[in-house]
């Protein structure tokens, strides 16, 4: 890197002024939500609200009765108050919703609950070039950059319009990388999604601009249950950026997403996310609960890269996760999981190798402070034909004081001789010597210690455009506040 | 500039510094010599405020303000400089990054606007050139991977980069090949004027051939024990620290 772009990125880095969680506002618009519990007519009714077609209906009814046999998986080093899920709201809509060409047409209240996200939607368009999606609280209310997409074929909408307009696209592949039995969480997600975000990229077409996709929780005791389906087709590239906030509350909100990545052969995605969901408060009252299932499946020499950083949610139960089934294809995982206070998180990936050479990279950092506990849980699986692959992990852990905890899940399954498995894992400390010296050069101890978890996470944050380093950058630092004593 | 009277200091239940007095004024060079352990590194540390070293007596001055009520980044900000003996690495932070953080941090305190990019870009070139030091070298991550020459002059950089009041150098010449000795003296000779000064913690005589100090001291078990001038050193050097510890500790007897 040339020292000029290095210094200007340094530059970019701002202080942080504020301490709180400060996301933690709700917005005053009205909605349209349903009474809450989960039943079969609960289901009927997201279906009916969304006008959809049967076979939608059917998938969700099968979604449902699939999920009524299942139990909520209890394996993660993670302790929690199961949620009633008869206590959530299963259907919360902005009631204007809006179907929108371009965002000045968008709700003043809900403009001004974007320009306190710190998301200037305006000047992304205009200087990041990125489209950015928004779902708020389950439904998509505002896509821009569409007519721009739409020169290149890129479909860019929410996953309620692909339904309608896609629905070959969708019958497709929906559920095709996550089954809809695949876990008790993907199950309630199948049944209730209400929206979320939807992108298909043409053959050979690579995306002219980032794609973003924010998530925000606003209603009180609803559950968000977004779905998002991105297919890249041949030889097609796509970055896609998503981004979570919640307000404070005192009670636990529930999401549980899926997310189904398809890329076909030779085609290159990128995802990132920087989560900040609602991380509860001091005492461990509130926050979100977190479970998420993200997966994604290569063909043929494709590639798939996710980035998270991750530093809210009260509970994560999250392994974004990467099946390599063409050959030569490769898989990657870039990763900073922050648990502070009363956090916990059981977080990492899988790395499934079905074809041959393929390749898979996981680096993960977690960061301990308070009385958190962060786990670290990959799973590096080699199957018999997948010859000559390879994998590295790096899975650093770094602890701050002496209340937190920080463990290692690494499972390894290697089926043939001629594939390679490198497994590197640290847990180190802040060190005083490290802080002192810092302070000697003039900077006080909360800034040092943001100077150190930078420099600790920047193999992870170096994987994130630009704009989304720096937010990712500055999140760690609020999250990580205070964590000194 | 500096006064200190009758310091006192050590670590937990050992006291290291047993009535220590040195003034140094602005434009002044002090050489401290002594023989291993006589609290020459503790000097430094409880001057630059390390939380490990107690202090149970005595005064230290700078610029007519008590230092010890004031956190070790105060102290930073009031113009202290402290070069390492061993310089920490701190993974991931490249050394732009890390000297950008310290000035702006230090003009924040001082209520004083950012370094603009440009500006600082300037500046880095033209300590970079003072002090010989190859491109490259700012986007690389602080102290990580680095040789002790290295090490030592990315101190001394970040020295010139801050211009401080009082520069205190604890046994920067260790370690150092003859050349990257001459580089940093030539470095400190250069940063030197009327206004700042340097006190320069030694154990041997050799970096007092490129910079000449205008008082040399004794350290020996905790005291300031024979001070003089630069022919001090000559002498230290050529008969060794005996002649003068052997009347000191008749005296304490």
């Amino acid at each position: 890197m040339s020292e000029k772009k290095q210094l200007s990125e340094d530059i970019l880095l701002e202080e942080v002024t504020s301490a709180e969680y400060k996301y933690g506002f709700t917005t005053k618009i009205e909605s349209d939500t349903i009474p809450k519990g989960l039943t079969e007519k609960v289901v009927r009714t997201i279906s009916a609200k969304k006008n959809e077609p049967d076979w939608m209906l059917d998938y969700r009814l099968n979604a449902y009765n699939a999920w009524l046999k299942m139990d909520e998986p209890d394996w993660a080093n993670v302790e929690y108050e199961k949620p009633n899920y008869q206590d959530v709201i299963y259907y919360s809509a902005p009631k204007q919703k809006p179907v929108l060409d371009s965002l000045d047409d968008l709700d003043p209240e809900m403009k001004k609950t974007f320009d306190k996200l710190g998301i200037s939607i305006d000047e992304q368009n205009r200087l990041a070039n990125v489209a950015v999606d928004i779902v708020m609280d389950s439904v998509s209310v505002a896509t821009s950059f569409k007519k721009t997409l739409a020169e290149k074929g890129i479909i860019f909408c929410s996953i309620s319009d692909a339904i309608k307009n896609h629905p070959k696209l969708v019958k497709k592949y929906l559920s095709s990388v996550v089954p809809v039995r695949d876990n008790f969480f993907s199950a309630l997600n199948s049944a209730v999604f209400s929206d979320g975000s939807f992108c298909y990229i043409p053959k050979g077409v690579k995306c002219p601009m980032e794609l973003s996709t924010y998530f925000r929780i606003n209603e009180a005791g609803t559950g968000q249950f977004e779905r998002t389906l991105l297919i890249a087709d041949e030889g097609s590239q796509v970055s896609y950026l998503e981004g979570c906030t919640a307000p404070m509350r005192d009670e636990n909100q529930l999401h549980a997403a899926v997310v189904e990545l398809v890329a076909l052969d030779n085609a290159d995605i990128k995802y990132s996310t920087v989560q900040n969901w609602y991380p509860g408060d001091k005492n461990g009252k509130g926050g979100v609960f977190n479970f998420v299932t993200k997966r994604g499946i290569c063909h043929k020499n494709a590639k798939i890269s996710w980035t998270q950083v991750e530093t809210g949610s009260a509970v994560t139960w999250k392994y974004p996760s990467c099946i390599l089934k063409g050959d030569n294809s490769i898989g990657e995982f870039f990763s900073v999981a922050v648990t502070n206070n009363l956090q916990q998180a059981d977080t990492g990936t899988k790395m499934i190798h079905l074809g041959k050479n393929t390749k898979s990279t996981i680096i993960a950092k977690g960061i301990s402070a308070g009385k958190s506990n962060g786990n670290y849980r990959g799973l590096v699986s080699i199957s018999k034909g997948a010859t000559n692959s390879r994998n590295f992990s790096q899975c650093d852990s770094l602890l701050m004081g002496d209340k937190c905890g920080s463990h290692t899940f690494p499972y390894i399954e290697v089926r043939n001789k001629s594939s390679q498995v490198e497994h590197e894992a640290t847990t180190s400390k802040v060190g005083e010597d490290q802080i002192f010296y810092c302070n000697q050069r003039g900077i006080g101890t909360e800034a040092a210690i943001a100077l150190i978890v930078n420099g600790y996470c920047k193999d992870v944050l170096n994987q994130l455009p630009m704009e989304f380093a720096v937010e990712a950058q500055k999140l760690l630092e609020i999250s990580l506040e205070g964590s000194v004593g | 500039m500096l006064k200190i009277k009758n310091l006192k200091a050590g670590v937990e239940e050992n006291q290291i510094l047993k009535g220590l007095n040195l003034t140094v004024k602005a434009g002044e060079i002090h050489a401290i010599m002594g023989p291993n352990g006589s609290g020459k590194s503790t000097l430094s540390a409880v001057i630059a405020g390390n939380e490990n070293y107690e202090v149970e007596e005595g005064s230290i001055e700078f610029e007519d303000e008590d230092l010890l009520d004031l956190s070790p980044e105060e102290r930073a900000h009031k113009g202290v400089f402290l070069s390492f003996q061993y310089p920490v690495e701190i993974p991931g932070i490249s050394v732009s990054n890390f000297i950008k953080t310290s000035i702006n941090e230090r003009r924040k305190a001082l209520g004083i606007e950012k370094l603009s990019t440009p500006d600082l870009l300037k500046l880095m070139r033209e300590k970079m050139e003072l002090l010989s030091i190859k491109k490259g070298y700012l986007s690389r991550n602080m102290n990580e991977g680095f040789s002790g020459g290295e090490k030592k002059r990315n101190e001394i950089f970040q020295m010139a980069m801050l211009s401080p009041k009082l520069s205190i150098l604890d046994e920067t010449d260790s370690g150092l090949d003859i050349d990257a000795l001459r580089i940093v003296a030539n470095g400190v000779n250069k940063l030197k004027s009327k206004d700042n000064a340097t006190i320069i913690i030694t154990h041997y005589q050799r970096l007092l051939d490129y910079i000449t100090p205008d008082y040399v001291h004794v350290l020996y078990n905790g005291r300031i024990i024979k001070s003089g001038s630069k022919e001090l050193a000559h002498e230290l050097e050529s008969k060794g620290y005996d002649w003068i510890t052997k009347e000191a500790d008749k005296e304490w007897a």
